[in-house]
């Protein structure tokens, strides 16, 4: 029994003692506990032994001794007044006082940590936190926030006891803990002071282990740079003067200024004319150093417009210079024209061509005349000189009040021109000048012919015309009767005072320079007028007609009939012969149309018919062969030229049998020419027999 | 006395006659050296009697127009060896006595 009144107390002290409790009455109930207890454990150890009696212990017969005492366990305050009485006022009598409190404090201790959650707990933690960051530092902050972790957890485990404190006490000392809790919260609340000061010393232990960090901007790298200016241009000087100096110097200057008095005053006039002289003579000096560049310019200008050209037409000059049409192996004697350049000119376009004539020097240079077929409207009339090299522009223009009708070249004097007008001048362009009028001019009164002049031709300087009155005039007042009206003449090309003349009437007229009044032969050729008669170039016999009326003929002049016949089915303009070959020729007819012949390879047809001109209601008008190359210009109503080039057919040489030698030549082309006409002949020859 | 008052009248004739303003070297462009001319006519007539004065004018107008600097000797007897920046040297006579040399170099 004394056993377990010994555990009982033992739990009794144990119990109080595991929460907070007042320190007095925990040491004093600790006390007479532990005396019990020892007590207790001295008497179980001493039962064997005697009793152990202390001297002041109460003496109990053995009947006491077994006797139980109960004994039970409250939550009284054992030290607390069991009957406070207190006088009521109220009442005026003394009052037992029911509630008493039974707390015993055990145990107080006051902390330092207050809730994280309240403000001055946050406000903390923020200057903390400020307080870490300033610590570049790691390990501080580490520390720092350690130490606040273990505030915190310190914090926590108070709130904890607090609370469980708070929940033992529950019950009858509910209020007593809730006191208790509030007290707690205002010394916590008192002991927040301490930590601020605590935030500051925690970076003590970073002190002297920081990180360093430094930069710097780039800079701009320095050059040192060193110039000087030219030094200023400077010369020496010296002199000496003296008085008798600055005399002399003065007496010098008048002298010299009367004696330039004295020239003024004798020759005024003579000076004056003078000065005149040479002002003019400046003015010209001036106007002819003004003209000059120009001049320069204009040279290189046109190297520079012709160089513009060719690259322009560079396929044109290709063509005209290398193409050679393939086909004309499968065409069997056939041929075509390959059309080249045009040349037009825009003052041009209302006129039609009425004359082409190649320069006998310059093979690439050609004059063209314009006017107008049209006798009722008759305009003005122009002369171009075109050049294959410009294309585009003409290199001479001479323009005129009348129509152009014929123009020829001289051939010993390449940049003579002749002319003949409509209204029956004659005129000279010579090219070497630059003016645009002519050179040479015929007038009324040097018996200028009425009519349109039509053809002319320069030989040795002389100018024969050719009017339509029906009178031929030759330089030596030659003259000549005709019954019709001329229209075309050619001059032979051998027999120097042999020509031919046609006429309006189809007629031809073989006349010589000698015989001023009489012709010598008469062809009737034509039924209506002869467009143009041509010696051929290489035999002396044959010459070549044709005319309006859609005929062309070829002749021998010993005989009155025509050799060949050729009816191109529209009035002819105009024939020619080629330069190369005997047998050849071209003509154009008024339906744009242009004709090419070889009688070497076939009498009766043409080698090429081609159509030249696309515009409708254009008539090709005059035709002529290059000298030199193998190109055929083609003038028209509109003032159009066309250049054509003749394909290899066209262009055939005879061939040559092996073995024998090649002979080229006007006699060979000849001998071509009198063989074909001997076919023709015999017949005859036998039809007349 | 007479001839003395001649001599004073031919003298005074001739300096009237010689106080033209008579360029003995110049190499300035034309405006320039007509422009120099006549500052230095100012500039002796002005200060007739002090020949210091009247090359600190010419001295100083010709260095606020043409550009520094400039040195004038105005004089009636002297002999100088100068080095002159090109076009920029004028030297003449005044005054029937007096001889004015102005030049640029700095």
């Amino acid at each position: 029994m004394p056993a377990k009144a010994a555990d009982k107390r033992r739990q009794d002290v144990s119990g109080p003692s595991r929460g907070k409790a007042s320190k007095a009455g925990k040491a004093g109930s600790k006390k007479r506990d532990e005396d019990a207890s020892t007590e207790a454990g001295d008497a179980l150890g001493d039962l064997a032994r005697a009793l152990v009696k202390s001297p002041d212990q109460l003496e109990l017969t053995e009947a006491e001794l077994k006797q139980e005492i109960t004994r039970t366990l409250t939550a009284d305050n054992p030290q607390a007044p069991q009957n406070i009485v207190r006088f009521s006022f109220k009442e005026r009598e003394y009052k037992l006082v029911d509630y008493l409190d039974q707390t015993a404090i055990h145990f107080s201790l006051n902390g330092n940590l207050i809730p994280k959650d309240s403000d001055e707990g946050r406000r903390q933690s923020i200057r903390s936190n400020i307080e870490a960051e300033k610590a570049p530092d790691e390990t501080p902050a580490e520390t720092s926030e350690q130490a606040e972790i273990k505030d915190e957890e310190q914090a926590g485990d108070t709130e904890a006891a607090g609370e469980e404190e708070g929940g033992e006490e529950e019950g009858a000392a509910e209020e007593e803990a809730e006191a208790a809790e509030a007290a707690e919260a205002a010394e916590a609340v008192e002991a927040e002071e301490p930590p601020p000061p605590k935030a500051p010393e925690k970076k003590l232990p970073n002190q002297f282990n920081f990180i360093e960090r430094a930069s710097t901007t780039p800079f701009n790298p320095l050059r040192e740079k060193g110039c000087q200016t030219e030094p200023i241009p400077s010369l020496n000087f010296s002199a000496t003067i003296h008085q008798w100096d600055i005399y002399d110097a003065y007496v010098e200057e008048l002298q010299r200024m009367e004696k330039a008095k004295e020239k003024e005053k004798s020759k005024p006039q003579a000076v004056k004319k003078e000065e005149e002289k040479r002002g003019l003579r400046k003015l010209s000096h001036v106007e002819v150093q003004h003209v000059e560049p120009i001049t320069r310019v204009a040279k290189a200008a046109k190297i520079a417009e012709r160089m513009v050209n060719l690259n322009t037409f560079d396929d044109i000059a290709q063509d005209f210079k290398y193409f050679e049409d393939a086909s004309d192996e499968f065409r069997a004697q056939q041929g075509t024209l390959l059309p080249l350049w045009n040349f037009q000119y825009e003052k041009t376009k209302k006129l039609a061509v009425t004359a082409i004539s190649w320069n006998p020097k310059y093979k690439d240079l050609f004059a063209v005349g314009y006017g107008s077929y049209d006798f009722m409207k008759q305009g003005h009339g122009m002369v171009l000189l075109y050049t294959l090299k410009n294309p585009s522009f003409p290199e001479y223009i001479f323009s005129s009040d009348s129509g152009v009708m014929c123009l020829d070249f001289n051939s010993e004097h390449p940049h003579l021109i002749a002319v003949g007008f409509y209204d029956g001048n004659v005129a000279i362009y010579n090219l070497r000048k630059e003016t645009s009028q002519p050179s040479y001019k015929s007038s009324a009164e040097s018996g200028k012919h009425s009519g349109p002049v039509w053809q002319n031709e320069l030989v040795h300087m002389d100018v024969i015309k050719l009017s339509g009155e029906g009178t031929m005039q030759g330089p030596e007042g030659l003259q000549l009767q005709t019954l019709g009206c001329g229209t075309s003449f050619d001059f032979h090309k051998k027999i120097d005072y042999l020509f031919l003349v046609g006429t309006e009437e189809g007629k031809i007229y073989k006349c010589s320079k000698s015989y001023s009044s009489q012709f010598l032969d008469v062809f009737e050729a034509h039924h209506m007028a002869v467009d143009t008669i041509s010696w051929n170039p290489f035999h002396l016999k044959v010459f070549i007609s044709c005319s309006s009326d859609w005929t062309v003929k070829i002749w021998d002049h010993t005989i009155k009939t025509p050799m060949f016949v050729y009816d191109l089915s529209c009035a002819v303009g105009d024939v020619a012969w080629s330069p190369y070959s005997s047998t050849v020729f071209a003509a154009v007819t008024t339906d744009g149309k242009a004709h090419v012949f070889d009688l070497n390879i076939n009498k009766h047809e043409a080698l090429c018919t081609q159509l030249v001109v696309t515009r409708k209601k254009n008539k090709t008008t005059h035709i002529q062969f290059n000298p030199v190359f193998p190109i055929i210009t083609v003038g028209d109503e509109r003032g159009l030229i066309t250049s054509l080039k003749l394909s290899p057919n066209l262009r055939k040489m005879p061939k040559e049998k092996k073995g024998q030698e090649v002979k080229k030549g006007p006699e060979v082309e000849m001998a071509k020419l009198e063989k074909l006409l001997s076919l023709v002949r015999e017949p005859e020859a036998k039809a007349e027999t | 006395m007479e001839e003395t008052e001649e001599e004073k009248k031919d003298e005074a004739d001739y300096k009237r006659l010689h106080s033209f303003p008579l360029i003995r070297h110049s190499d300035m462009p034309e405006e320039m050296r007509v422009e120099t001319m006549e500052l230095c006519v100012t500039a002796c007539e002005k200060f007739a009697t002090n020949n210091e004065s009247a090359a600190k004018m010419i001295k100083e107008t010709m260095d606020k127009r043409f550009g520094s600097s400039w040195h004038v000797v105005i004089g009636e007897g002297f002999g100088f060896e100068i080095t002159h920046e090109v076009k920029n040297l004028l030297y003449m006579f005044f005054g029937g006595s007096l001889a004015v040399c102005v030049w640029k170099c700095s």
